[in-house]
């Protein structure tokens, strides 16, 4: 089990490889489609500090508001991914992010912005949203919540601990795409094509 | 207990409180992968979570998916009374964060905030004889719904002609190509007939039945019984990280079809198996 902690610097990143188990400590902004589709668009500067060699979060989290005005998450799993494929290379390279946190994996052309600018591809467990909300220590602000609505809001938060799993390094290795090929195969064998 | 809290409750232990039939099969899937593998580890954690959801009474999965309510009534009730109390409940589920805001208008992008939208919750209404109501509900989550496939049958890229063994090679080639993107291993439902709107109802009206519950015809339970192997041997895993469960159970029903058409559908649902029964019997409210 590997801990890292954001900011996180380009070598250590470059060390991790498909099949790392990571504890994810630091500050996590939470983007799903409008908010990438609008990093791209207009490349806005008010994320930019948070993002900078930080990891950005596929999640449309459950939130609650208390009454002294803060915000906590009750749960927060991950969403699939491949819809921010179109975005995702020039997201990472644009804002200078160290790691992709999702589920289901990505493409080529996220797998090619990885390696270029040195960032991974971490998959969280799918529907585990209890679970990693209890990693969320703090939700430090929230940008976008009138305009997009709360699951696409981009929400900073700042986590202890986040269970993850490489499948996606910064070299080139993806175990998506080992395991969408091995079992292409044997569904072929199976359907006697 | 009034009928709109009855139903509120409904939506709370859907939400974060899952049916002992699927968790026992995610045991079993725990039980079947390696020591030490990826696959092992997100069992493990799936495992934890559904434990701390029903603890802390949060939803297990952020995604709280569409509300889809299967209602039967009495004769002589009016739809009107359920519908109400349904939609209340949805507000109040979401008030109460047991529901993300999950309904968003198409044209505006604009979500409605509290789950209430066109055909938001989305209600299938039957009258019957007997002398009690039977609400069911299902949280059908986004993910799982988009890896869902319809197909017509010849479909030639993978030979699959007009009959069992046609629908046996749609359903695999359906799995393969969901990957891990549903939330493996995931619990699949096929309807076999109709056309392509009720096709699609009947694969999802499947996900009603527990875990392990074979279809009554032999054809069609020795049919589930092959695919819940054939799929198993894909090596997807649990989220796409291989190992041995992809896919924890497959239920598949038919109905007639048109002489030109043989439509089959294969809906999908994560892991995040999320459905519940309440019933209402002589004022007496129940829920399984």
């Amino acid at each position: 089990m590997i801990k890292l902690k954001t900011p996180i610097s380009e070598q250590e990143i470059r060390k991790l490889k498909v099949g790392d188990t990571v504890l994810l400590s630091g500050t996590v902004v939470t983007g799903r489609d409008e908010a990438h589709k609008l990093m791209v668009e207009q490349k806005p500067d008010f994320i930019r500090e948070a993002l900078k060699e930080a990891v950005i979060y596929h999640c449309g989290p459950v939130v609650k508001k208390l009454d002294n005005g803060k915000w906590i998450f009750v749960s927060a799993g991950p969403t699939t991914s491949s819809r921010e494929e179109p975005f995702q290379a020039d997201v990472v390279c644009e804002y200078n992010i160290r790691g992709v946190i999702g589920k289901g994996g990505m493409g080529d052309k996220t797998a090619e912005g990885l390696k270029r600018c040195g960032a991974v591809y971490f998959h969280a467990v799918g529907g585990a949203g209890t679970l990693i909300a209890n990693s969320v220590k703090e939700v430090k602000t929230v940008y976008k919540l009138e305009e997009f609505g709360t699951p696409e809001a981009f929400w900073v938060i700042e986590v202890e601990d986040f269970p993850v799993v490489v499948t996606m390094d910064a070299n080139g290795g993806s175990l998506h795409k080992e395991i969408k090929e091995k079992s292409e195969k044997i569904a072929n064998e199976l359907m006697g094509i | 207990m009034e009928l709109k809290e009855s139903i509120l409750e409904l939506i709370r232990k859907a939400a974060t409180d899952l049916s002992p039939d699927v968790e026992k099969a995610l045991n079993d899937a725990y039980n079947k992968e390696g020591e030490g593998t990826p696959a092992k580890n997100v069992m493990g954690t799936i495992l934890e979570n559904v434990h701390m959801a029903r603890e802390q009474s949060t939803p297990m999965c952020q995604d709280t998916g569409s509300l889809v309510f299967y209602i039967d009534f009495p004769v002589g009730e009016s739809e009107a009374k359920y519908r109400e109390a349904a939609l209340w409940a949805a507000k109040e589920g979401t008030a109460k964060q047991y529901l993300r805001p999950n309904a968003v208008d198409p044209l505006t992008a604009k979500n409605s905030g509290n789950n209430v939208g066109v055909n938001a919750p989305y209600f299938h209404f039957h009258q019957w004889d007997k002398d009690e109501v039977r609400i069911r509900l299902m949280l059908k989550g986004g993910g799982s719904e988009n890896v869902g496939a319809q197909y017509k049958l010849p479909h030639p890229p993978i030979k699959a002609g007009r009959d069992l063994k046609g629908v046996r090679k749609l359903v695999i080639d359906a799995v393969v190509k969901a990957q891990g993107q549903g939330c493996s291993p995931g619990i699949i439902g096929v309807g076999i007939g109709g056309g392509r709107d009720i096709s699609y109802a009947l694969s999802k009206e499947q996900f009603f039945r527990k875990i392990g519950e074979r279809h009554p015809m032999k054809e069609l339970a020795d049919l589930e019984v092959q695919l819940l192997e054939d799929l198993n041997k894909l090596e997807i895993g649990p989220m796409g990280f291989g190992g041995k469960s992809t896919i924890l159970d497959v239920f598949i029903d038919s109905q007639s079809r048109h002489p030109a058409s043989y439509i089959v559908s294969v809906s999908y649902t994560c892991w995040a198996f999320r459905r519940k029964t309440m019933t209402i019997k002589n004022g007496e409210v129940s829920y399984d």
